[in-house]
């Protein structure tokens, strides 16, 4: 199973530990990756607003890079998927606009012909690595944690330009929080948006989004949260203080990268996941993982 | 098959509170949630309150909240909800009044739709004849809209500040701006009120309102396209504006978006908003979270600010 890793803005930039965790967790699930080091931004739906072609031909030209190299992308950030997975479906299904882009690209002697697939790290566990395979990886289950999936708006809607989970009922999150053995928390900000698109010019608005979607699965029992998206996980980790505030409550929820989580479970030391990096404390997790590692030396369960 | 339907009841004038009373009901091939709630009114419960009217997807009146997401009951199969769900979970559009039951207020929505002048601006005495309709095509099908308020139920920024337009108000904002009949200035007259707090700088882009709209009026790219109209109407100041314009200087200079300097480039020179940020800013940069600056830009960095630095066709749209 071989991919070009795209690895977007934020996992080079301040997700640094979103693709630590990534490198330290796919050689172990059979994943190969090269990486994509000569591709931009993918616009992030911002570039697109003031520029729509343009965001368009950037997302082109990390396709023909893919395809340059005979491989599939593998994105590690669900706004990265959206963005890209809608602008391939245009690209696909356009042929004139196809051809206008690829004339932004000709200069540099790039050229996509619309035969790249993109795919997220989640949905290639779930669906190629398999549950087989990755509960094999597993060495410690989480079985004392309650997590709680945060999916983000861009990995589940349009569903028609996203196509892998209803968007009504996702299931590929909880069906990885089982496979390492914990229990995922049900509540209705799974799906919400966690404001950071306009977290700097509409804080109020975002921070009230961001809290009241913590603080409810906080309510529900959850002891940490998990995503797929690194800018959901800016939102959730660097602002959740000032989210507390907001909402008048005290969350102290540990946020994990979706790799973050898998590795733990496959008994990758903290420190190489980045989990030093975040803003929110996540002792309470590496502790819950300590104590089950404790246990399963003595040859407890 | 017989099956029950959760349906959330609430008289404001004799309850404190909602809640649910489950009516258990005879379903057959084809039935959709508004054949049901109809059967259920004539046979089980004569005071369960809903609207409808045309019980085909054109009056707009149906749209509840089905199994957790905004739906026209007329048009959602019992079947496939049943199927995808294995529950029929009945309750009113959120964030609204509610009046009873599933009927919710919406004056506040027709207020809104009013707040965005639906009406062609500018000085129609010197119309001799209007000009030949465009293709509609051109309105990117925000006149397709029914009005059913679904969208600004489901919007999540809307959920937080309930002063929000909100998607429904700003797609029929959009079709204004689009229709070429409007002059130049009541454009920029219109966008100037857009530009507001309360406005297209309001919505985060979560899709919800794209998703489920029952009739592919996409308000969000109706507002984004309002947000594209503003600033090339010159409408550059709102931190919306200047993170847009900010986002896409900084990958035209380094190919990647530059986070360290990204809050610096929305929140400018406002020393007030600059103090609020630097702290959380330290701590960032104490967990390693802040990229360097001074990062050199990706390889072939020229031709990604060659594509976003040409020069383009312009227009609002
Ligand atoms: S995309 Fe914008 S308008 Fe649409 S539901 Fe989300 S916040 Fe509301
Ligand atoms: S945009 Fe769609 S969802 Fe919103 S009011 Fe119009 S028809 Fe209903
Ligand atoms: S009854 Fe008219 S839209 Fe459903």
């Amino acid at each position: 199973m071989k991919y070009a890793l795209y690895p977007g803005c934020a996992a080079k930039g301040a997700t640094p530990e979103l693709f630590q965790s990534t490198m330290a967790i796919i050689g172990r699930l059979g994943i190969e990756v090269t990486e994509l080091t000569a591709s931009s931004c993918c616009g992030a739906g911002v570039v697109g607003e003031a520029d729509p072609e343009g965001a368009l031909a950037l997302s082109a030209r990390t396709f023909a890079q893919a395809e340059g190299l005979g491989l599939d992308i593998m994105t590690i950030c669900g706004t990265c998927q959206g963005v890209m997975g809608g602008a391939n479906r245009r690209l696909k299904s356009d042929p004139a606009l196809l051809a206008r882009v690829n004339r932004l690209l000709a200069p540099e002697g790039l050229v996509y012909s619309g035969m790249v697939q993109v795919k997220h790290l989640l949905w290639i566990v779930v669906r190629e690595v398999g549950m087989e395979r990755l509960k094999d990886e597993v060495q410690i289950t989480l079985g004392d944690l309650h997590i709680a999936p945060f999916y983000g708006c861009y990995i589940l809607r349009p569903s028609w330009d996203v196509g892998f989970d209803d968007p009504e009922h996702p299931t590929s999150m909880e069906t990885l929080i089982r496979a390492v053995g914990a229990e995922p928390v049900e509540y209705a900000g799974k799906v919400k948006c966690c404001g950071f698109p306009i977290i700097l010019e509409k804080e109020n608005i975002a921070l009230t989004m961001n809290g009241t979607n913590l603080k409810e699965a906080k309510d529900a029992g959850a002891d940490m949260m998990v995503t797929p998206c690194p800018l959901c996980h800016m939102s959730l980790d660097i602002y959740q203080e000032r989210a507390g505030r907001t909402v008048n409550a005290r969350l102290e929820l540990p946020v994990l990268h979706l790799p973050q989580m898998l590795g733990l479970a496959m008994g990758v030391p903290p420190e190489q996941l980045g989990m030093q990096r975040h803003l929110v404390s996540v002792e309470p997790v590496i502790e819950a993982v300590e104590a089950r590692k404790t246990m399963k030396k003595a040859g407890r369960p | 098959m017989r099956l029950p339907f959760i349906i959330t009841k609430y008289n404001p004038e004799l309850e404190h509170a909602a809640h649910q009373e489950t009516y258990r009901l005879a379903v057959s091939r084809g039935m959709t949630v508004l054949d049901a709630l109809i059967r259920i009114k004539n046979e089980l419960d004569g005071r369960v309150t809903f609207r409808y009217s045309c019980r085909s997807a054109i009056c707009g009146s149906c749209a509840m909240t089905i199994n957790g997401s905004e739906k026209l009951a007329c048009r959602t199969s019992i079947r496939k909800e049943w199927e995808r769900h294995g529950k029929i979970d009945i309750a009113p559009l959120r964030h609204l009044p509610i009046l009873k039951d599933l009927a919710v207020d919406m004056a506040g929505f027709w207020s809104k739709t009013r707040a965005v002048t639906p009406w062609l601006g500018g000085d129609s005495s010197s119309d001799h004849g209007l000009p030949v309709m465009p293709d509609a095509y051109q309105f990117h099908n925000v006149d397709a809209c029914i009005m059913c308020g679904a969208c600004v139920a489901a919007c999540t920024s809307h959920e937080a500040d309930q002063g929000f337009l909100g998607p429904a108000a700003l797609a029929k904002a959009y079709r204004f701006i689009a229709d070429p009949r409007e002059s130049r200035a009541a454009k920029t007259a219109r966008l100037a009120v857009l530009e507001r707090p309360t406005g297209i700088w309001d919505c985060t882009r979560c899709n919800f309102c794209v998703q489920v709209c029952p009739k592919d009026v996409q308000p969000m790219e109706a507002i984004i396209r309002l947000r594209r109209a503003a600033i090339e109407a010159g409408f550059t100041q709102t931190g919306g504006a200047r993170h847009v314009l900010g986002f896409k200087q900084l990958v035209a200079r380094f190919g990647r978006l530059n986070e360290a300097i990204m809050p610096l480039k929305v929140v400018g020179l406002h020393l007030t908003r600059l103090a609020q940020i630097m702290p959380l800013g330290i701590r960032m940069l104490l967990k390693g979270k802040v990229p360097n600056p001074l990062h050199p830009p990706i390889q072939g960095v020229e031709h990604v600010r060659r594509i976003l630095t040409r020069p383009t066709r312009g227009g609002p749209v």
